[in-house]
């Protein structure tokens, strides 16, 4: 009764999985004639640390760790703040859980060029013309996707957009598990609200903020989809400030033909995963425990 | 009724005070969140000098349907691509997808969490090794492997169906429904196929419910995989559609964002009448760690 999805899984995961470590050994190109030569850890050399290749790549993964860096906290916080927002049952407050979680059903390709004309380049774009209304024109217009200056912010802001609802989904379902009683034997000890936020709701939703932040980080790991669009549809995006690792396969296997390469970085960014899986599981175990 | 409807109504009168801000805050917070969707809807409808002219897009009287027609025209012949077949592209695939996986990884889990078989604990390891894969991580090796599947229908399907995240759902939920229920069927003389079918199956709709909407969403979205697999215009889901129709040169922005409401309208539709069983399926995705 299993075999089916696990026959599947072993086709589609696991048997691509390994040959990405084979590949990453050889030089494999598509349609090559010649058979692949075996080149040992090359590739992984030349990314790592080939002044000509892995200037590109480290930088992809600075994008990465930068965007982690930014939208972990950023995004958890929003999520948060948006869950205590609509967590008390008041009238019409259904509508706003619906509306904050919206752009989770909007596929990221649709986000990506609806932002792409928000943050459009000169006057017209919504934004430019906002804020120059707002002060007056004192605000001069910016090129948002192509300054190298702001051109990961606006990706990081529009990812954001699209994905804190349905860190708030997850969030909202632990604070409703947090135990009415708490909060009213903090409210008969005169606790304000920051102190029964730190002393009652924070703790009582740990393991499901630390879950939500490792996943965050796992998704920053994974962001391919905004930066592609943007980059090639003709978004004006600055390829240079904005390139992530999944790019890099992305284009070093399809631009390039270079798929021993792409392989490489595959494995590479697999392993980045587990690592931070592992401490993902191991920072929701304990506090389970 | 008078006596008690008095007090209750001063008490409410006072919260509803005490909610201005709430509401305030939420407000603002909601019209941020549905500015972009709402540029979109207006952007969809103005005339196509417009879209990127600042606040022009929102000028009701001159709105009209011609964006809708216009992007029916631009995309109805065989080297555009038909219109209506990116939606029967990305119906066809998201609902097979969706089915085949809800029944194929279901029966795993079933026979991972119920049936005495050999190997059941060896498939289990895998299957949560195989739940920190990213898809990422394989896309370059599964493009180089199944690349003589290229524009094809079924690659954009079966590598999907069987899902590891997926059983590891059904498999929690059937974990917890309690033995005694499938034991009293087996003494009737129930096979584990019937009990399966007639009575686990049946028993859990939530987990099917969660399961289908988190593969609904991903795969509506889905971009990844058709960026590598699919160049011909007739087999093209629609946000790969939608980033080529924005790549275009010279762009007819205002038919882009009519594609843009057509494309995620369906699930709109879907979300709004499936409401419940979104949160849930997002909240229990919460599980795994």
């Amino acid at each position: 009764m299993a075999s089916p999805a696990l026959l599947l899984l072993l086709l589609f995961v696991a048997v691509p999985f390994l040959a990405a470590i084979g590949f990453s050994l050889y030089n494999v190109r598509l349609g090559d004639p010649r058979a692949p030569t075996f080149m040992g850890f090359t590739q992984y050399a030349r990314i790592l640390t080939d002044p000509d290749i892995s200037r590109q790549f480290l930088q992809a993964l600075l994008h990465n760790l930068i965007f982690a860096a930014v939208v972990v906290p950023v995004q958890t916080a929003l999520a948060l703040s948006l869950a205590l927002l609509v967590k008390k049952t008041i009238p019409g407050v259904g509508i706003f859980r619906s509306l904050f979680f919206l752009p989770v059903v909007f596929p990221i390709a649709l986000v990506a060029i609806i932002w792409r004309l928000i943050l459009a380049r000169g006057d017209d774009g919504l934004l430019n013309s906002a804020l120059g209304f707002f002060s007056g024109g004192a605000f001069g217009s910016q090129d948002w996707l192509g300054s190298g200056l702001t051109a990961l912010a606006s990706v990081i802001v529009l990812s954001i957009w699209q994905g804190c609802g349905f860190q708030m989904v997850i969030l909202l379902a632990a604070l409703q598990q947090v135990p009415a009683e708490l909060y009213e034997a903090a409210e008969l000890d005169r606790a304000s609200a920051w102190q029964r936020f730190i002393h009652v709701t924070v703790p009582g939703i740990k393991t499901t903020l630390v879950f939500v932040a490792l996943y965050t980080m796992i998704l920053s790991l994974r962001v391919f989809d905004q930066i592609y669009v943007l980059a090639k549809s003709g978004g004006g995006l600055n390829e240079g400030a904005t390139r992530t690792v999944m790019y890099e396969a992305v284009t070093a296997a399809f631009d390039e033909n270079n798929i021993g390469r792409a392989s490489a970085i595959s494995v590479v960014f697999f392993v980045i995963v587990v690592i931070l899986s592992v401490i993902q599981r191991r920072a929701t175990r304990e506090k389970e425990g | 009724m008078a006596q008690t409807s008095a007090p209750s109504q001063r008490i409410s009168r006072r919260e509803m005070a005490s909610r201005v801000p709430h509401y305030a805050t939420l407000l603002i917070t909601g019209l941020l969140f549905l500015a972009p969707v709402a540029y979109m809807v207006a952007a969809s409808l103005a005339p196509a000098s417009d879209t990127l002219a600042g606040f022009a897009v929102f000028d009701v009287t001159q709105w009209g349907l011609h964006n809708y027609s216009g992007v029916a025209a631009s995309l109805s012949s065989d080297s555009t691509g038909h219109l209506w077949r990116f939606f029967a592209v990305s119906f066809t695939v998201t609902i097979a997808v969706v089915g085949l996986g809800l029944v194929v990884n279901s029966m795993a889990a079933y026979a991972l969490s119920r049936l005495a078989w050999r190997g059941r604990g060896l498939a289990l390891f895998a299957i949560l090794l195989l739940l920190i894969v990213p898809f990422e991580a394989v896309a370059v090796p599964m493009f180089y492997l199944y690349n003589d599947a290229r524009n094809t229908l079924w690659i954009q399907i079966v590598p999907f169906i069987g899902n590891a995240l997926s059983i590891f759902l059904f498999y929690s939920f059937f974990s917890g429904i309690p033995h005694s229920i499938d034991e009293a069927a087996r003494m009737d003389g129930a096979g584990p196929w019937r009990i399966f079918w007639r009575i686990i199956a049946p028993m859990s709709k939530p987990a099917y419910a969660s399961v289908a909407i988190l593969t609904f969403l991903t795969q509506w979205g889905s971009f990844l995989w058709p960026v590598l697999m699919i160049s011909d215009p007739n087999l093209r889901p629609l946000p790969l559609q939608i980033s080529v129709f924005a790549g275009q040169l010279p762009p007819a922005w205002g038919q882009v964002m009519a594609f843009g409401v057509l494309l995620v309208l369906p699930v709109i539709i879907v979300f709004l009448i499936f409401q419940r069983w979104f949160i849930e399926g997002v909240a229990s995705s919460a599980v795994k760690g």
